[in-house]
């Protein structure tokens, strides 16, 4: 038996003002299924509060309706309430009368009064059927799995490491570091970018909760917040871990030479190799692809002169699966390939060469010492044209957005071969500069005004050589007439994009991409770190563009984040979730399309119809994973799957409530 | 194949030698060229600078009557290939458009007969194995810079090749047994539009890079496919080195004209004796070659 | 009694003079809802005709309680969530706007003004939008007039 009782708030004069309050509970005792009805000045009030559990009890009430404010202001609080008067906290159902009708009907007290009316209605009809619901815990794994070690990365696991969380760093290079590894000097400060990372990288791998799984990658994602089980493909490194010293003999001596991935084609490695002196693990890898052994068979140079006997040429890659609380993505970005742009020569003039490849080139610790020469024929450089937004905001050939770094590390660019070759001239085309940063504004200024860097607005429209020089044409479009400069080299600044395989590692996880592939935050503004997959955060360039200080604040602020999750053994689930309803569903699997979460799969039933042991497939919800959107419910052909607490029932309850 | 064949203005003009020779090639490869009735002028140069319709109606008329007859336009000239094919582009995208078009030269274009460039058409003619046959001669010891010109492969977005560095002529020279050099000015301005517009002292520095520049790539002659090239490049190239007291005797060639040599027509035929830069001793050195490396 | 009968009988009791409409908003909790709050908030005021049903999102809102609001006589139905691109559940508000477009062709279909099933987006920031939404709303059904062509008579007579 269904009892309801009514109680509707004056809200001091802010509803009574305007509606006939008595007349709204008069009426309402008139409903169906309605024992109980009274109106007060203020509901929300502690004497409000008691009156309702009073009423509970005196009038055996089970359904209480509250007309007041808007529910996105205290649907708690009456829950609360009825939850002390030992009622389900589901029962309670809110008919807005002030929000959305005292304070916007002000001049029509007759009508504002039948539409309170009407509403209370409408709340008591889908009250009537209200189905208890309780709040599920879930457990937490205390684990977290950091995805990328680059900067973000490492950022992110020391401060959950630091917070007392285990955290795992798949990264899929054989070291971490990531693309600030690469970089000589950081703006504004231009202070030494190896110097502030490599500390961070030995504090990751020494810390007692941090573990590196590097040359390891995502095989596959499962579960949901506070239990993703992951599987890791940890690729064959031929090397005994455990073994190996580091003293790099095999490095030496091994016979195969191929492009340096690290120092971007200007320099060679070994088939035996780590990418850079200060790799972390200092541990050796054998790329297959280019090994004699693994070629042909024979060589074994390395396993021969490894004093400890850690080469091991028939490791397998491994799967190892674990169980995660939370995940932080900090996969990072690319460079932009510029073998688009014709009219800069497709690539195909060695002294064109990209932001990166310039920064191991003054890097003292590159494949020159520092000592910037040109690749082609390692002479000094003098005249320097640097070409900014090199497939950034280019949608003809490019990227529609602005990669942010471009400007900045142009500037710095300038700065240092000035540093260098005192004589030298560097010229940087613009379209617009773009400096919003603390110190950024004053680091351009320094570099034209110090450092006479000439800046020149307009676009280059074409790089050819003549003789030994590259003549860089363009225009000036602030004196409206051409340019051309004779260049010994080029410098492109080309954008940041997504990972090449951004896209699939999103599908793997369940989050979201945009149309450039980077991944995409709950909310612009105010969750810019988290997923729409709950417990899943995102940190540093695989977001979309950023410099290093974002990205380590971004880190940080996903590592919080995390950390509140991880911080406490279970979670409550909201229990306003969909539910399956197996003996009509036919199993089609449309919900599984519409769902945005990934939380609806198929299972496998096993019937005995008529003596027969049947199977079949039916759709189920994984509660976890469910946000309660509804979507599948209006997809379903069989009308099979229902949104708990908004059920058709209960809407169509409500809209034939307004219609009597 | 058969082709509507749009020879322009130029061709029975200053550019005889390109007309002479694209229908001497066209014989020999089996192309039939079917000279457009009554064609008019493509408006290039001047039209597209006074009037938007106006540019856009005068090849409307020269594609309708092709497409009357079933055809697509062959159009040697890269000035005419431009104009023509903007006007089957702008056809294509507007129903608006075409429909103004169609009043305003009282005729039905559906945009359905096709502007091509002539070397795009004879690209294709010499593909697979038959052409090994019909040539006549290699033509071993030509280092041709290929000058494609700033019309023939732009805009972007319609070009039948790349537009920073287009490959067909160079492609079409190879199978000939040319060389052909890598260098920056396939697609610069020949200054022509300065020399029409009484400006010839801007055209004169922009001819002199391209001469230095295909010396510098060791070319021992240029390719054209545009007679507005050809003019400039072959007639003023003479006025160029007395201005800067020097020399480059670069002979100036449209590419028919050499296809035409290897595949064994006589050089008068094809109006290489026509030139101002004398090509007559490179062509016959060309052909005296012929003795030890025929094909 | 035939239908046209009940029709006949029912149509000069109504009076049309005084006649308001009545609008039916389904409005998602996270943007229209918020959205109308907000107008209540800031105190901009709109035709007491609309009556807001809460659904967790547009894509919740099944084409069958837009008939069925319409069988029971609602003159007007409003759908209305976050703007495309904006929905809390990242791609709910996309299968409205499809569902919405079959649903307009069905109501051409069946004779139906088409302007009695709208779908607007507006965002917990815009108030001044759902005022204005409203307002034209009630105008546009004030102009058609009640809705009788889906309204359900025999029901309302069995019950009456």
């Amino acid at each position: 038996m269904k009892r309801v009782g009514v109680f509707v708030c004056h809200c001091g004069t802010n509803i009574s003002g305007t509606v006939d309050c008595a007349q709204v509970a008069e009426a309402a005792k008139d409903f169906p299924n309605v024992e109980y009805s009274i109106d007060y000045k203020y509901m929300c009030s502690e004497p409000g509060q008691e009156m309702i559990k009073k009423a509970i009890e005196e009038h055996k009430l089970n359904r209480i309706v509250v007309a007041s404010c808007s529910p996105r202001m205290h649907e708690p609080t009456f829950q609360n309430c009825v939850e002390r008067a030992g009622l389900n906290p589901y029962y309670v159902e809110m008919a807005n009368i002030r929000e959305h009708c005292s304070w916007v009907h002000p001049n029509e007290k007759e009508g504002a009064t039948e539409k309170a009316i009407d509403l209370v209605r409408m709340a008591v009809a889908k009250a009537v059927r209200n189905q208890p619901l309780q709040k599920t815990t879930i457990p937490v794994t205390d684990r977290a799995l950091v995805i990328g070690g680059g900067i973000a990365g490492i950022q992110a696991a020391l401060d959950l490491a630091n917070a007392g969380h285990v955290v795992d760093i798949v990264e899929r290079e054989p070291s971490i570091g990531g693309k600030m590894a690469q970089i000589d000097k950081t703006f504004p400060t231009l202070d030494c970018s190896a110097c502030i990372l490599t500390p961070k990288m030995v504090d990751a791998a020494a810390h007692p909760n941090i573990n590196l799984l590097t040359y390891s990658e995502i095989e596959k994602v499962d579960g949901f917040v506070g239990n993703f089980d992951v599987t890791i493909r940890q690729k064959a490194r031929s090397i005994k871990m455990d073994v190996c010293t580091g003293c790099g003999i095999c490095m030496e001596k091994c016979p195969v030479k191929v492009d340096s991935e690290f120092e971007l084609g200007l320099a060679k490695r070994r088939a035996i190799y780590t990418p850079f002196p200060q790799a972390i693990p200092n541990k050796p890898v054998i790329d297959r692809e280019h090994c004699t052994y693994f070629l042909r068979g024979k060589c074994g140079i390395c396993s021969k002169l490894c004093p400890a006997g850690a080469v091991d040429y028939t490791q397998q890659d491994e799967l190892l699966t674990r169980r995660y609380g939370a995940i932080i993505v900090a996969t990072g970005f690319e460079l932009f390939d510029y073998s688009v742009y014709g009219e800069y020569g497709y690539g195909k003039y060695p002294d064109v060469i990209t932001g990166l490849q310039f920064e191991r080139l003054i890097n003292a610790s590159g494949p020159t010492m520092g000592k910037l020469q040109r690749p082609s024929d390692k002479k000094e450089p003098k005249n320097i044209v640097i070409i900014n937004c090199v497939g950034s905001r280019d949608e003809a050939k490019g990227k529609s957005y602005c990669s942010r770094t471009c400007c900045m590390y142009s500037a710095k660019h300038a700065s240092l071969i000035r540093d260098k070759i005192k004589d030298s001239n560097v010229y940087v085309f613009y379209m617009d500069m773009r400096t919003p940063g603390k110190g950024y504004e004053e680091f351009y200024d320094r570099s034209r005004e110090q450092y006479g860097t000439q800046y020149i607005r307009g676009r280059v429209s074409k790089i050819y050589p003549l003789n030994d020089k590259l003549i860089v044409r363009g225009e000036d479009t602030l004196l409206s007439q051409p340019v051309e400069v004779e260049a010994d080299l080029v410098i492109l600044a080309t954008a940041m994009v997504a990972q090449p395989d951004a896209d699939k590692l999103a599908q793997k996880i369940g989050i979201g991409y945009d149309k450039d592939n980077f991944y995409t935050e709950a909310h612009p503004k105010l969750a810019p770190v988290e997923t729409h997959t709950q417990g899943v955060y995102l940190a540093g360039a695989c977001q979309g563009p950023k410099d290093i200080p974002d990205s380590v604040a971004q880190a940080s602020a996903a590592a919080a984040k995390a950390c509140g999750l991880l911080s406490k053994p279970e979670i409550l689930t909201e229990p306003i979730v969909t539910e399956v309803d197996e003996k009509t569903c036919a199993g089609c699997g449309t919900c599984l399309l519409i769902c945005p979460y990934k939380a609806i799969d198929l299972k496998t039933l096993t019937e005995r119809i008529a003596g027969e042991i049947v199977e079949r497939k039916v759709a189920t919800v994984n509660e976890g994973l469910c946000q309660g959107c509804g979507a599948c419910t209006v997809a379903c052909r069989s009308g099979s799957i229902y949104l708990k607490h908004y059920t058709d029932e209960q809407i169509l309850a409500e809209v034939n409530a307004l219609c009597l | 194949m058969k082709y509507a064949y749009y020879p322009g203005c130029s061709l029975s003009s200053t550019g005889i030698e390109y007309d002479m020779s694209t229908r001497e090639i066209a014989k020999v490869l089996g192309i039939e060229l079917w000279e457009i009735p009554e064609w008019n002028c493509c408006g290039a140069s001047s039209a597209h600078l006074t009037d938007h319709l106006l540019a856009l109606a005068l090849p409307a008329r020269n594609l309708a009557i092709a497409e009357e007859a079933g055809l697509d336009v062959a159009i040697p000239c890269a000035a005419c290939y431009a104009r023509s094919k903007a006007t089957e582009v702008a056809v294509n995208e507007s129903e608006e458009m075409k429909k103004t078009i169609q009043e305003v030269i009282e005729r039905k274009y559906e945009g359905k007969s096709k502007a091509r460039a002539l070397l795009e058409i004879i690209g294709e003619s010499v593909q697979g194995d038959h052409i090994k046959e019909r040539i006549h001669i290699l033509l071993t010891g030509l280092k041709a810079a290929c000058y494609y010109g700033c019309l023939l492969v732009r805009p972007a977005s319609t070009a039948f090749d790349d537009p920073e560095d287009p490959q067909s002529m160079d492609q079409l020279l190879h199978l000939f047994g040319a060389e052909t050099v890598d260098w920056s000015y396939k697609t610069e301005c020949c200054g022509a539009s300065h020399e029409t517009s009484a400006k010839p002292e801007i055209g004169i520095s922009i001819l002199q890079k391209i001469f230095i520049a295909a010396q510098n790539a060791g070319a021992n002659c240029l390719v054209t496919a545009c007679p507005l090239c050809m003019n400039n490049l072959d007639m003023r190239q003479i006025e160029v080195e007395k201005y800067f007291s020097t020399k480059y005797n670069l002979p100036v060639f449209y590419f028919t004209e050499l296809v035409g040599l290897a595949l064994g027509i006589e050089p008068s035929k094809l109006g290489l004796n026509k030139h101002f830069v004398d090509a007559m001793p490179l062509v016959q050195e060309v052909l005296n070659r012929k003795g030890g490396e025929q094909a | 009694m035939s239908v046209n009968e009940a029709l006949d009988q029912k149509t000069p009791t109504e009076n049309l003079e005084n006649w308001q409409p009545k609008i039916l908003v389904f409005a998602c909790n996270w943007c229209t809802y918020a959205g109308a709050d907000l107008t209540g908030l800031s105190r901009l005021q709109y035709p007491a005709t609309v009556r807001i049903l809460r659904v967790p999102c547009s894509g919740r809102v099944n084409p069958q309680f837009v008939i069925k609001a319409f069988q029971k006589g609602v003159d007007a139905v409003l759908v209305c969530g976050c703007h495309p691109g904006d929905c809390h559940y990242t791609t709910g508000n996309y299968f409205t706007r499809r569902r919405f477009l079959l649903m307009r062709r069905l109501m051409e279909y069946i004779g139906m003004e088409p302007e009695r099933l709208q779908a607007s987006w507006v965002s917990a920031a815009e108030a001044q939008k759902f005022q204005q939404l409203i307002t034209e709303v009630t105008e546009q059904i004030r102009a058609l007039g009640p809705n009788r062509k889906l309204r359900d008579v025999q029901w309302e007579q069995w019950n009456n």
